[in-house]
């Protein structure tokens, strides 16, 4: 398989039936991850482009694997919009 | 095994383009699929997310443009958003859209999804203030009219929605009245039991909880603004924002010319998620997948299952995938364990398993006072369901006892266990017939004519 670029926009979603609130995402990347109370994890699923690194190391520390970040490098689908 | 012969090639139309849609057409080209490929959706806006929605998105902490989903690989598809499908011409393989278009397929996805069930216009509907909240736009305006000040906040229905929106109000600041029609929150989800500590949930945060009560009318100002309700014990609450959470409805108006077994319970498939003719017999090239989706759960015979879970909509995405590249003998059927999650003031709450399905319940880990703890759901003194509440970290156990079909109570050992296991009736409403609605969303409105239905939330 041809390696892809990474996409340009940085975007990502966590499976929260699989999240156990280990918490790591949270010291990996403060400004995307956050719990609200002591159990539930809250995130912005388009974080600043700044923010990858971090992002990154999150998806890479989460013990339960959870977090998925966008793999695609096509244009958003707005964009091919045909018509309005 | 890579699809067979025609599996790979031809055109296919996915009708929905939110979790569901999305994620199946990720699977498609997964599944080695390279011909053409068709996404329509309703909604003007790429796929995100809704779980988001009733909590950060409320709360003020996200902004809905920062809930859309990742793309997690290219699909080389056609986008058509912004136009809703009105109906489908299944021997003529063609989709019609609102905007006049007509869409042809050979293969067609049905991943259309549930909408809000509205608000009776003859009961106030109408008035200016009253949400619903299922979609972006649906919680763009209800944040808007949270931020401009109202004195108090009604939400109808006391189920996960219901409760969800509540507990953002009350992070607010704002009042907040929940109206339940049964006698705790989540009790057609949950039952009375569990349902109980939902309600000390509620009444900790410091939410007017109203049980066993339902809104007879919404009334408003000349002006046609929503200014009080009229509840069914007599009280008139005043309020200037209504939120309508008593469950889901399926998007299958588009479908109601078709041949497809279809109505407000879902689209009828059967467990390779190939589509149902009325006579029950297989539709060829239709397939549903998500939360529209009405299939019988091996797990779970006797009743067909629609599941609003956001595990299911992503799963069903592959089997349905994976089923329309492939030869019926190599079809996978759908059958996963049902699993959901909450979060509401600020309490993290996960199911595993149907608890709506249970006659009894036992607490089997930590305790109800200090709201965090384990239920364990029995049928028949088989395990069905677990519950686990600000214990996200212990229900794989569960799950898997489920799956083995353990008995009831189970046996675990739990160091935080209780010495002695004490099951006791679950305590769901409606109760009467074995047909139940198992939507995540507050009580089950059965219509009378229902044949068997079993949802669940999210």
């Amino acid at each position: 398989m041809i390696r892809q670029s990474p996409p340009e926009t940085l975007r990502l979603v966590v499976d929260l039936n699989r999240c156990q609130s280990y918490g790591q995402c949270v010291y990996a990347a403060p400004t995307v991850f956050r719990f609200h109370g002591e159990e539930s994890l809250e995130y912005d699923y388009a974080p600043d482009a700044s923010t990858r690194h971090e992002v990154e190391r999150a998806a890479a520390a989460c013990p339960v694997q959870a977090i998925t970040l966008s793999g695609a490098t096509e244009a958003s689908p707005l964009s091919s919009r045909q018509d309005q | 095994m890579g699809p067979a012969g025609r599996g790979s090639v031809g055109r296919i139309v996915v009708v929905g383009a939110s979790l569901a849609g999305l994620r199946a057409a990720e699977a498609l080209r997964d599944e080695g699929f390279t011909g053409d490929l068709t996404l329509i959706g309703d909604e003007p806006h790429e796929p995100y997310d809704r779980p988001p929605l009733s909590k950060a998105v409320l709360s003020g902490w996200l902004t809905t443009d920062h809930t859309v989903l990742p793309r997690v690989r290219n699909i080389d598809a056609r986008w058509l958003l912004g136009s809703a499908a009105t109906g489908l011409d299944v021997p003529g393989r063609q989709v019609a859209l609102a905007d006049g278009r007509r869409v042809d397929f050979d293969r067609l996805l049905i991943a259309t999804g549930t909408h809000a069930r509205p608000w009776p216009e003859r009961a106030g509907g109408g008035l200016h203030g009253v949400h619903v909240l299922r979609s972006r736009d649906d919680a763009d305006r209800l944040r808007a009219a949270l931020l401009s000040g109202p004195r108090r906040v009604l939400v109808i229905g006391g189920g996960f929605t219901g409760g969800e929106v509540a507990s953002a109000c009350r992070d607010l600041g704002l009042n907040v009245t929940v109206t339940q029609r049964s006698g705790a929150p989540l009790a057609s989800a949950l039952g009375g039991v569990i349902g109980r500590v939902a309600a000390d949930l509620h009444r900790d945060a410091g939410v007017d909880l109203r049980l066993n009560t339902t809104v007879h009318a919404l009334e408003g100002d000349p002006a046609g603004r929503l200014r009080r309700a009229r509840l069914s014990d007599g009280t008139v609450l005043p309020a200037e924002v209504a939120v309508v959470a008593t469950g889901a409805v399926a998007n299958t108006e588009w479908l109601a010319d078709s041949i497809l077994a279809a109505d407000h319970r879902g689209v009828r498939c059967d467990g390779a998620c190939r589509a149902l003719a009325a006579d029950g017999t297989v539709v060829e090239d239709v397939f549903a997948a998500g939360d529209v989706a009405r299939w019988p759960h091996p797990l779970f015979p006797g009743h067909p299952l629609r599941l609003d879970h956001w595990d299911n909509a992503v799963a069903q995405a592959r089997t349905a995938a994976h089923n329309m590249t492939h030869d019926p003998l190599d079809h996978r059927i759908h059958q996963p364990l049902p699993a959901f999650w909450s979060n509401q003031f600020g309490v993290n709450l996960k199911s595993v398993g149907l608890p709506t399905i249970a006659d009894q319940v036992v607490v089997t880990q930590g305790s109800f006072d200090q709201h965090r703890f384990v239920a364990a759901y029995g049928q028949r003194g088989r395990l069905v369901g677990a519950v686990a509440v600000d214990s996200p970290r212990v229900l794989n156990g569960y799950a898997a006892l489920i799956e083995a079909r353990a008995p009831f109570p189970p046996v675990l050992n739990a160091p935080d266990g209780p010495a002695q296991l004490d099951p006791v009736d679950a305590e769901f409403p409606h109760r009467a017939s074995p047909e139940h609605s198992v939507t995540r969303d507050s009580s089950p409105h059965i219509p009378a004519t229902a044949g068997p239905v079993l949802t669940a939330h999210q």
